[in-house]
């Protein structure tokens, strides 16, 4: 897929610039919502530019994987829904949606932004904590939005009670347990230039993505796609550029779940 | 990568699970132009894992409207065997670990594989991994890319993959399953030797960026190794 303004953003990246004056390592503007489905245990809506990511949490009490018995289990999935862009399509996941849930299920999972744990019930009993990613308008930079919104999303939810069989999730619910936190920065290739926070236009032109999730000490996940390459040292920059632009991540995450 | 309770030891005396050194290859062997039928094709043993790559192609691509009119594109199937793990039966067919790799495996062979000569085609590469013990995404790669190799397709450069990993603050080289299945980090990498081009990065855990760079630079000289044996059994089919 050719973007119809490639030869205009090449042109620019020629010149140093971007669209809408964005600097090369420079996020467009983030928002993040939270609780915007209350019935979910946990939700958050983040935009970034005009990328919009909604994360919905729910447990489910169910059996725990058989080579973990006495932890919770996560399980992230991500919708590329239709209505998001007029290149996807209905039917099964792609790889590229498959691919975008198993980055945010690691970053989170390495991260252990939720506790597993605290997870266990009893015997052959755990909670399942279910991510669902839902991408409700594409434009570029789905990673880092699904990451904001899962980590986001998880830190702000509520904890089902589990009592004589049931499951509660009205009333006077405590918080998930969450041990960590988690961000990630995208990068995009396109032609000798690096990027953070590719958007539509730039990724349909991009050779290569690099995302790296991490918390404030250590890299956590990290990422590569597509057919182009990266240098060694263009890795170690990025990881720099990851701990330095992360910051802002974290406490627009801080802020938004009030702590 | 993961915890678990029962987490074993995997350094004792400075010694791994399996007596190796930290920056110490599992033995590879491998065998170029194994099977009639393809075009082209790879055997690799590394360590206890056991891999069969095949190409065939290129051919006209099918269904027609996934043609690229510029170039060839590249259908890639990564699977396990159901047989293939010391533990529980696998279900058949591709899940969604298998979907991912083969999305990834085949952005290797994007990379390197001259695909404008070819305009209109599909090239098609099968991975089939028939014993497992960690790094199979590596060991299929590399055997892979001995198997586009002896196929005769034109490559820029011959890819290898190896991963690293933690074991307590230790980084480690090629991580068999127990290392992979209770590392603190696990980064499995694909590299264009000539250049050093990075074609496939991965990684899950934690580590700190000065271990990002000791892992990549002990994946690099490993890379050494691997591109030799790689070299040789195309030497040893052909010469």
């Amino acid at each position: 897929m050719r973007a119809e303004n490639e030869e205009y953003i090449l042109e620019m990246l020629g010149k140093g610039a971007r669209e809408h004056e964005r600097e090369h390592m420079q996020y467009r503007e983030i928002k993040i919502q939270t609780n915007t489905i209350p019935h979910a245990e946990g939700s958050a809506t983040v935009d970034i530019g005009n990328t919009k990511v909604l994360v919905g949490v729910k447990l489910a009490v169910g059996a725990p994987l058989p080579d973990k018995p006495d932890e919770g289990a996560l399980v992230t999935g991500a919708e590329l829904l239709p209505l998001a862009s007029a290149e996807y399509e209905t039917g099964p996941p792609s790889p590229e949606a498959i691919e975008f849930a198993r980055v945010v299920d690691r970053g989170i999972r390495a991260a252990e932004v939720v506790d597993l744990d605290a997870l266990f019930i009893e015997k052959d009993k755990v909670w399942t904590t279910f991510v669902d990613i839902y991408v409700l308008n594409y434009d570029g930079n789905l990673f880092d939005a699904a990451t904001l919104a899962s980590t986001t999303a998880l830190l702000g939810a509520r904890m089902p009670k589990y009592e004589d069989g049931n499951v509660i999730r009205e009333g006077n619910l405590g918080r998930l347990k969450t041990k960590g936190s988690v961000t990630s920065c995208t990068f995009a290739k396109v032609g000798k230039n690096v990027l953070l926070d590719p958007n539509g236009n730039e990724e349909r032109i991009m050779s290569a993505r690099l995302t790296i999730a991490n918390d404030q000490d250590v890299v956590k996940a990290m990422q590569k796609g597509l057919r182009g390459s990266f240098s060694y040292k263009e890795l170690t920059d990025l990881v720099d550029a990851t701990f330095d632009k992360s910051k802002q991540l974290r406490d627009m995450v801080n802020k938004a779940v009030g702590e | 990568m993961g915890g678990g309770k029962n987490k074993p030891e995997l350094i004792v005396d400075g010694k791994r699970t399996d007596g190796r050194a930290f920056d110490e290859l599992r033995p590879i062997k491998i065998e170029a132009g194994v099977l009639k039928n393809a075009e082209g094709s790879a055997y690799l043993e590394w360590g206890n894992n056991k891999v069969l790559a095949a190409v065939y192609g290129p051919k006209e691509a099918q269904p027609k409207h996934i043609a690229d009119p510029d170039r060839a594109i590249i259908k890639c199937r990564y699977q396990m065997a159901p047989f293939s793990s010391l533990e529980e039966h696998n279900r058949s067919g591709p899940n969604r670990r298998a979907i991912e790799i083969s999305k990834v495996t085949k952005e290797v062979f994007e990379n390197v594989i001259l695909l404008d000569n070819f305009p209109g085609s599909e090239i098609d590469i099968f991975v089939e991994v028939l014993q497992s013990d960690g790094g199979t995404r590596a060991a299929g790669i590399t055997a892979a890319a001995v198997a586009v190799a002896s196929s005769g397709i034109p490559m820029r450069d011959i890819p290898y993959a190896v991963s690293a990993g933690k074991a307590g603050d230790q980084i480690i080289l090629d991580l068999n399953k127990i290392e992979d299945n209770y590392s603190d980090a696990d980064m499995p990498v694909a590299i264009a030797p000539r250049n050093n081009d990075i074609l496939l990065l991965q990684m899950d855990g934690s580590l700190s960026k000065e271990q990002v760079s000791k892992a990549m630079e002990m994946i690099q000289k490993a890379g050494e190794t691997v591109t030799k044996l790689q070299r040789d059994a195309l030497e040893a089919r052909y010469r």
